[in-house]
This record gives structure tokens, C-alpha cells and sequence, in this order.
């Protein structure tokens, strides 16, 4: 009966929630292209939609990589119910990331940007990362899921490898400082280690 | 002791006038004047800076300027790589609150015959202030027009009466960990170098900068003395200079100390020389629109016909 609840209260009140929240950063970006001042994107806008979408991606990925641990953590299982929300949304940003990158960046000059993904490697990086991502968003539906069967979750295992590049990718366009994407590593590695260590234990049984 | 090195430097030291005019005609006559330039000068509008900044008087007009429209003063401040201040462009503007340019002094030291301590006024007292309307590219394929205020750097050098030994020129920062947050640390080696060939140096490009829009320079780009090297990247135009050093090695400096394969000591704006992560060859005007592309750059950042025959003979890819 509780559990009943907790699902109707999930469906009706945490999911709507946190769809709000996570369009949060896209909608303070809205605010600014459309000449909200307290939201400006600075004097270099594509350069602030690269970087904001950049990282909302990123640390997207890192929240839903954060929801099997939390499960563990707290022993409920409401957190299984936001991870394909949140790899969704992490999509998107990475997906508006490209967009920005190909459109308002390059301006769709291919004459730059295949040399770019072939040829500077933490664009190639990004770029697998963003690949990489596709089948999973494709494949996240219900109906997808039943159909892969046992294959769904082997597929979906990806996730860490995306994790790692985009964490990478991060990284290696830091220009000297590089506490902030050592942070996401760090915070990369924990939720990984997390994964390792109950695998261990698993194990030993 | 500073008394007596303030009178160091006399007037008579000063490059003659009529030198000084001889130059400038030939430069018009080498064909960069451009008409536009004093129509440019004309449209940079004073009511864009806030009424706290203080005006600097007596300013003339350059004909080394551009024909291009300057960007915003608001951009010009907003936008800056300083990292005593902090790493993200908003933060000299942000953390710079604390730093006091005033008074300030500049060591000068080397192979030069006059050296000591100076005192900022000293510095600047015999030049004449131009505006200069330069082109501003940024290593990271950004760039900017801006309204700059000072005088050549070369009639400042020869006061000190460099030696023939003297083949560079060097540059520091100013390092006050207590009023620049950033240099708390070790982002960079502190403070900041960076350093010029002798014949840079002197040329007549080369900006000694007190002001911009026609107002003492903001602390977020440099005050109250910085360099500007119109055909270099950004990062070669060192910022709240505190020493010059005359030397005949070519001296160690900050970037390419941090990342040699990336940044070099000479650092030309180059369209064909790549920065190992991303190309050259184009950069965004800040100030354009969302949809603006971005547009080709120049070699020596437009500045070719008047800098090339520095580096003749060199190879623009290894010394990049």
C-alpha cells in the first residue's frame, strides 16, 4: 500500500520535478539569447552555450551514474526510477553541445570541423562520447529494453565508457587549471569504485 | 635614493620631436594610415564608460589606428584573461575590487645604463598620450577592437639607455598575492613574465598602455601599465608591469615555461600555425551576433606589411 504511494507520489511529483529542474540551465540560456539581463551569455555567447551545455552533460551523466550507489546507500529503490530520465537529459545537453559546436560555432564549415574531429583528439573524444550516447537514448524506451532482453543491459554498460571520455574531454581542452574536470574524475571514479567494490563482494559469495 | 634616480631621466632624454613627427610621416606614407582612422577614433563613444572611471586629458589621435568599429567598453572589461584574478573571464572584473595601481613603481634593471626604481609618473610624464584604435587577437580565437590609450614603447626604452648587449627585453607582473587572488596559486609560475626581442620592442606598434576609451586603464585589463603587441596574441601583452629587464638572453617566459609545445616565445598571430588543440585559422569577434560566423584571421593579426621584416629568415612554424 505505502509502496502504491511512493510510486503515485514519484509519478505525480518527484518526475515532473525534477524534469523542471534539469531545464533549468537550458531555460537560464533561453533567458539569455533572449535578452534577459540578469541571464546574459556574456560578451562571447556561443562561447558560454558551449561551455554550459558542456558541463550540464557531463555532470548529468555523473547523476545518473549517482543512482544505483544512492539505491544502495539509502536501501530504497526510488532512484532506479530517475536514472533513465537523467541519461536522457544528459543526452540532450550533450546532443545541444554538438549542435552549438556545429552550428553557431563552426557555422556547419565542414571544411573545419571533420578536420577537428579527426584530427584534435579531444574533439575526437567528445565526439565518440556523443556517438556512444545515441543507441542508449534510442534504446531507452520500455519497448526497446524487452526486446534486447539480457543484451539491453550488457548495451548500457556503455555508460561508464562514455562517462570516462567525456570526463577526458573535459580535461584535455582545460587550458592550465585543471582542479574543476580533476573534481568530475574524482566524482567519476567514486561512483565507478562504488560499482567495483559491490561487484567484489558479489564475488566472494 | 629614489630622489636621485627620479632625475635619471631628463627631458633632453625624450626622442626629439621632430624625429618623432619624421616617423610618423613615414608611416602614414608606408600606406597604414588609412582615412577612415580618425572617423573610427570619432565614433568611440565616451558615454559608454561609467562616469566613476577617470578621463585622461590631452590625448591625440593615432594614424596608426584601424578603420574597424571599437568593441563595447563593457565588453573590453568584462572579457579579460587575467589570471592573478582568477581563471574565468568574468573574474578580473569580479576579483580586481582589491587592487590598488596606485602609486606604483617600476624596476627597471639590465644591460641598460640608466636602471633603478621609478615611480609611475616618472615613467610616463615625458610622452605624449595617443589613442590607438588596435586590432586585439586572443591565442584562444577570440578577438576585440579596442580604443587603446598610451605611447610607444620604444621612446620609453631609450631613456634607459639600452647597451649593445641588450638583445630582449623582459617583462613582470606585479606579484601581491594579497590583492590577486589567483597568484594564492600555483596556476602559473608568479608573477608573470613575458619578453620581446629588442627590434619588438622598438617597434612602433608596440604600445606602452595607460588607458582605454580615453580613461586610466581598469584593473581587470592591467593597470595601471600594460604592454600591447598588436601582431602577437593576447598573452604576449603583459599586464600591471612592475620590471623591465634588459637582457641578452632571450629571457624565460610564463606560457611557454607552462606548455612550450603550445605556446611559443614569439607567439605571432599566425592563420597557418595551429595551436596543438584547435586551429588558427579563424576567430570570433565578441560583440557580433549569436549567428555571426567567425571570421578569417589574419597573418600577424593584419599587421604583416609592418612586422613581417622582423622575422626574416625565421621559421614561423618552429618559432611559433
Amino acid at each position: 500500500m505505502s509502496s502504491t504511494l511512493t510510486q503515485r507520489r514519484i509519478r505525480l511529483v518527484g518526475k515532473p520535478l525534477a524534469f523542471a529542474l534539469a531545464l533549468l540551465p537550458l531555460s537560464a540560456l533561453l533567458a539569455g539569447a533572449a535578452g534577459v539581463r540578469q541571464f546574459s551569455l556574456g560578451a562571447n555567447p556561443v562561447e558560454h552555450i558551449q561551455d554550459t551545455t558542456g558541463i550540464w552533460a557531463l555532470r548529468f551523466l555523473l547523476l545518473t551514474l549517482a543512482m544505483t550507489p544512492l539505491r544502495l546507500a539509502t536501501g530504497q529503490p526510488w532512484p532506479l526510477q530517475f536514472r533513465r530520465m537523467l541519461g536522457l537529459f544528459a543526452f540532450s545537453y550533450a546532443a545541444l553541445h554538438f549542435a552549438n559546436y556545429l552550428l553557431l560555432d563552426r557555422t556547419l564549415n565542414f571544411a573545419e570541423i571533420i578536420p577537428d574531429i579527426t584530427k584534435r583528439p579531444y574533439i575526437t573524444i567528445g565526439f565518440t562520447a556523443l556517438v556512444l550516447l545515441v543507441p542508449l537514448a534510442v534504446t531507452s524506451t520500455a519497448g526497446w529494453r524487452r526486446r534486447l532482453g539480457a543484451h539491453w543491459l550488457r548495451l548500457h554498460r556503455l555508460v561508464y565508457l562514455i562517462a570516462a571520455l567525456a570526463c577526458w574531454h573535459f580535461w584535455w581542452q582545460v587550458k592550465k587549471d585543471i582542479t574543476e574536470p580533476l573534481v568530475y574524475a574524482a566524482l567519476l571514479a567514486a561512483l565507478l569504485g562504488v560499482r567495483a567494490w559491490r561487484e567484489r563482494a558479489h564475488q566472494r559469495l | 635614493m629614489r630622489s636621485r634616480q627620479r632625475n635619471a631621466i631628463r627631458p633632453s632624454e625624450i626622442t626629439p620631436e621632430s624625429v618623432f613627427r619624421t616617423r610618423r610621416q613615414l608611416l602614414a606614407a608606408a600606406g597604414f594610415a588609412g582615412a577612415g582612422a580618425l572617423l573610427t577614433a570619432a565614433r568611440i563613444r565616451a558615454d559608454d564608460v561609467p562616469a566613476s572611471y577617470r578621463r585622461l586629458q590631452g590625448l591625440t589621435r593615432s594614424r596608426l589606428s584601424v578603420d574597424e568599429t571599437p568593441n563595447s567598453f563593457e565588453d573590453i572589461t568584462s572579457y579579460n584573461n587575467f589570471y592573478e584574478f582568477g581563471l574565468d573571464k568574468e573574474d578580473p572584473q569580479r576579483n580586481s575590487g582589491g587592487f590598488h595601481p596606485k602609486p606604483w613603481t617600476v624596476t627597471v634593471d639590465g644591460e641598460a645604463e640608466v636602471t633603478g626604481e621609478f615611480g609611475f609618473e616618472d615613467i610616463i610624464r615625458p610622452h605624449p598620450l595617443e589613442e590607438r584604435v588596435y586590432r586585439f587577437r586572443c591565442v584562444e580565437a577570440w578577438s576585440m577592437i579596442v580604443p587603446w590609450t598610451g605611447f610607444p614603447l620604444g621612446d620609453l626604452l631609450k631613456r634607459f639607455k639600452p647597451t649593445s648587449k641588450a638583445r630582449y627585453v623582459a617583462f613582470e607582473t606585479v606579484y601581491r598575492p594579497a590583492e590577486m587572488p589567483g597568484q594564492r596559486w600555483p596556476t602559473l609560475d608568479w608573477p608573470y613574465g613575458e619578453g620581446l626581442t629588442i627590434a619588438e620592442a622598438m617597434h612602433p606598434l608596440t604600445l606602452m598602455v595607460t588607458g582605454v576609451y580615453g580613461v586610466e586603464l581598469p584593473n581587470q585589463n592591467g593597470a595601471p601599465l600594460r604592454l600591447i603587441v598588436p601582431w602577437k596574441y593576447g598573452f604576449k601583452s603583459i599586464k600591471s608591469i612592475a620590471r623591465i629587464s634588459f637582457t641578452e638572453q632571450q629571457p624565460h617566459t610564463t606560457w611557454s615555461d607552462a606548455a612550450p609545445h603550445e605556446y611559443g616565445f614569439y607567439a605571432n598571430v599566425n592563420p597557418r600555425v595551429d595551436h596543438p588543440r584547435w586551429s588558427q585559422a579563424a576567430e570570433r569577434r565578441i560583440g557580433t551576433s549569436l549567428f555571426t560566423p567567425k571570421q578569417p584571421t589574419l597573418l600577424f593579426n593584419g599587421y604583416a606589411d609592418q612586422v613581417a621584416s622582423l622575422y626574416r629568415g625565421l621559421d614561423l612554424t618552429r618559432e611559433f
